[in-house]
C-alpha cells in the first residue's frame, strides 16, 4: 500500500470537501473490504483517504412511510438481520445475506457494495477496466469464463454488487452528496456499463459520497437466488432478484433483475412482460427464465452461465411466492 | 504487496522481545507491555476533520482489555500493527486480501478481517485477539474443543478459525450444525480440517453454555 493522507469528518459536508473532482486522488473509505485490498494492488493509489465510518447521519435503517431508508454505512450483517428488511424486503434481506462470510458481513457496507470496483481478474491484474490492447479489448478471445453474457462490449467485467439487482428490482434510488448538495439517482442508471478507460461502472462523481438508499414500498413478494461454485466463499456466478406486485393469484406486475451476468446488474424486461397475469408456477417460472437469458450472447468459455442465470430467475420466482 | 512496503521497527523494541518468549508469557500480561511498547506519549482518536499522515501517528489500540499504544502509518493494517509492531504473532498473515480468515479477530463483539482494518480505524474498538483466549494452562472452551475434535493439521488457519468461531458463539450461543456451516464461511483450511472444526464448534457451544450454568 502507498502511504496516504488519512481523514476523519465527522459530516458529509466536511467528507465532501476533503474529496477531489478527479479520481485518483481521494477515496472514501467506509468498510474497506474492497478498497484496502485495492490499495494493497496499487490499483487505487489515493493521496488521501477519508474516513467516513464516523458520521453518525449515514447509520441507520429506518422505516419510513414510502419505505426503508438505509444509511450508506449500514453493514450487510445489519441489513440480513433488519427485521424491517426480511418482511417487505425479503430480496434485499436475502442479496445481503448470500454474502458467503461472516467477517464480510460484518464490514462490508451497503454503499460499499453498491461502489465495489469489479472483480475481473484482468482489471484485478492491472490491465485496466476494459482490458485493451491494441485497441481491442482481450476478454472475448481470452480467460472469460466469469465474464458477461450480456451487453456488447466494450465493458466485459460483471457488475460485483450483490444489493444491485435486488434495489433494482424494487426500484430504489440512491442519494449522492456532492459540493453542489445531493441529487437522487435510480440504483438501475447508477451502474453505468464505461465505453473507455478514463470512465467508472457507477454514476458517482469522484467528489460525492453516496449517502443512502431509498428503497419504496409496493412490492408485494421479492427473492434472490444467487447461483455459487459449491459454497465456496466467492462471489455468485449469476443471480436474480424479483419483485413481484400479486394481484389475487396472478401477477399485477413484476420487476426481474439479474447479476453478475453483464457489466451492470441486467434488466430481463422480456420475462416480466411475460409473467403478467399469470401465476407463479413451475411452468410459467421457467418460461420467464428462458425469456430472461433470450438474447444472451456468451463469450467463448461462459455459456454455462446463461443456464445458471435461466435457472435463478425461475427459483427466484418460486421463491417468491412460496410460504414461508 | 505491502509487505515489501512494511515500514522499519521501531529499534527500540528489537531484541527486547522474542517472538516465543511473548507467547509464553501468555499474551498480553499487562504490566511489561505497557512499559515495552510506549513509543510516544498516545493521543485519543484523530481530531474529527483534521487530517493526520502519510507519516506514522501515535494511537492506542484496546486489546484484550488493555490499552496498548503504538505508533503507525494511516497505510497500516491492523493485522500488521499486531504481528509487526506489537509482537502479537497469533493472528496470521496469509492472503492478506480479506479472504481466507487466518487474520481473524473480533472487534466490538464481531469477526472481522484484521489485514482488511486499518489500525489507525480500530481505535476506541475492544480488540480480541487469539492471544487473550489463554494458553495451554487455562484453554478457553473454542481451543480446547479444536484440541479434542482434532480441528487442525497445519494449524495456520487456527488462530483466525477460533477467532472466527468465538464471535460466532458468542452471537449464536446455540447453533444448529447448518448454522455452524454458514456462520463459518468466512476462514479457508488447505489442510481440510472442516469437519473437525464443525464438531469442535458444536462441544464448544456445549461446553460454553455448562461454564455459564456453573458461574
Amino acid at each position: 500500500m502507498q502511504p496516504f493522507e488519512y481523514a476523519n469528518p465527522a459530516s458529509v459536508q466536511e467528507a465532501v470537501a476533503l474529496l477531489s473532482p478527479r479520481w485518483g486522488q481521494a477515496d472514501v473509505l467506509a468498510g474497506g473490504t474492497d478498497l484496502i485490498s485495492c490499495m494493497k494492488e496499487h490499483l487505487h493509489t489515493p493521496k488521501r483517504v477519508v474516513n467516513i465510518k464516523n458520521i453518525k447521519e449515514l447509520a441507520g435503517i429506518q422505516k419510513t412511510a414510502g419505505g426503508l431508508r438505509i444509511g450508506a454505512l449500514v453493514t450487510m450483517d445489519e441489513l440480513a438481520n433488519s427485521a424491517d428488511a426480511k418482511g417487505e424486503y425479503k430480496s434485499l434481506a436475502e442479496a445481503a445475506g448470500g454474502v458467503p462470510s461472516p467477517q464480510i458481513r460484518h464490514m462490508g457496507t451497503v454503499g460499499g457494495d453498491l461502489c465495489q470496483r469489479p472483480r475481473c481478474w484482468y482489471f484485478r491484474n492491472g490491465m485496466g477496466l476494459l482490458a485493451m490492447k491494441d485497441g481491442k479489448s482481450l476478454i472475448p478471445e481470452g480467460e472469460n469464463r466469469y465474464h458477461a453474457i450480456f451487453g456488447s462490449g466494450p465493458a466485459y467485467f460483471v457488475s460485483a454488487s450483490s444489493l444491485g439487482p435486488a434495489l433494482i428490482a424494487l426500484n430504489a434510488k440512491v442519494k449522492l452528496v456532492g459540493p453542489k448538495g445531493p441529487r437522487e439517482v435510480p440504483v438501475s442508471a447508477f451502474f453505468v456499463a464505461p465505453k473507455d478507460e478514463a470512465s467508472r461502472e457507477i454514476a458517482l462523481q469522484p467528489n460525492e459520497i453516496l449517502t443512502e438508499i431509498l428503497v419504496p414500498a409496493g412490492a408485494t413478494h421479492s427473492a434472490t437466488y444467487e447461483v455459487r461454485q459449491k459454497e465456496a466463499l466467492d462471489w455468485p456466478l449469476a443471480a436474480a432478484s424479483v419483485a413481484l406486485t400479486m394481484k389475487g393469484a396472478t401477477v399485477g406486475s413484476a420487476r426481474i433483475v439479474l447479476g453478475h451476468v453483464a457489466a451492470t446488474p441486467w434488466h430481463a424486461a422480456a420475462a416480466e412482460k411475460l409473467l403478467v397475469g399469470k401465476a407463479i408456477n413451475s411452468a410459467n417460472a421457467e418460461a420467464a427464465g428462458k425469456a430472461a437469458v433470450g438474447d444472451a450472447k456468451p463469450l467463448s468459455q461462459n455459456a454455462y452461465k446463461v443456464t445458471l442465470a435461466k435457472t435463478a430467475v425461475k427459483r427466484a420466482l418460486l421463491d417468491a411466492v412460496k410460504k414461508a | 504487496m505491502s509487505s515489501k512496503k512494511d515500514p522499519q521497527l521501531p529499534a527500540e523494541r528489537k531484541g527486547r522481545f522474542s517472538r516465543r518468549g511473548f507467547i509464553r508469557g501468555v499474551g498480553i500480561g499487562g504490566g511489561a507491555l505497557g512499559a515495552g511498547l510506549l513509543e510516544k506519549e498516545a493521543t485519543a482518536a484523530p481530531p474529527a476533520g483534521g487530517v493526520v499522515g502519510p507519516g506514522a501517528i501515535p494511537i492506542t489500540l484496546n486489546i484484550n482489555g488493555k490499552p496498548v499504544n503504538v505508533s503507525v502509518e494511516p497505510a497500516v493494517t491492523l493485522s500488521d500493527a499486531l504481528r509487526d509492531y506489537l509482537d502479537m504473532t497469533g493472528s496470521k498473515r496469509v492472503c492478506d486480501r480479506g479472504t481466507c480468515g487466518a487474520c481473524t479477530v473480533i472487534m466490538n463483539g464481531k469477526s472481522v478481517y484484521s489485514c482488511t482494518v486499518l489500525a489507525i480505524d480500530a481505535q476506541g474498538k475492544n480488540i480480541e485477539t487469539i492471544e487473550g483466549l489463554g494458553g495451554p494452562d487455562k484453554m478457553h472452551p473454542v481451543s480446547q474443543a479444536f484440541w479434542n475434535n482434532d480441528a487442525q493439521q497445519c494449524g495456520y488457519c487456527t488462530p483466525g478459525f477460533v477467532m472466527a468461531c468465538k464471535g460466532f458463539l458468542d452471537e449464536h450461543p446455540n447453533p444448529s450444525p447448518e448454522d455452524v456451516k454458514h456462520g463459518l464461511g468466512g476462514n479457508l483450511c488447505r489442510c481440510g480440517t472442516y469437519m473437525g472444526v464443525r464438531k469442535a464448534v458444536l462441544e464448544a457451544a456445549a461446553a460454553m453454555k455448562g461454564a455459564k450454568k456453573n458461574g
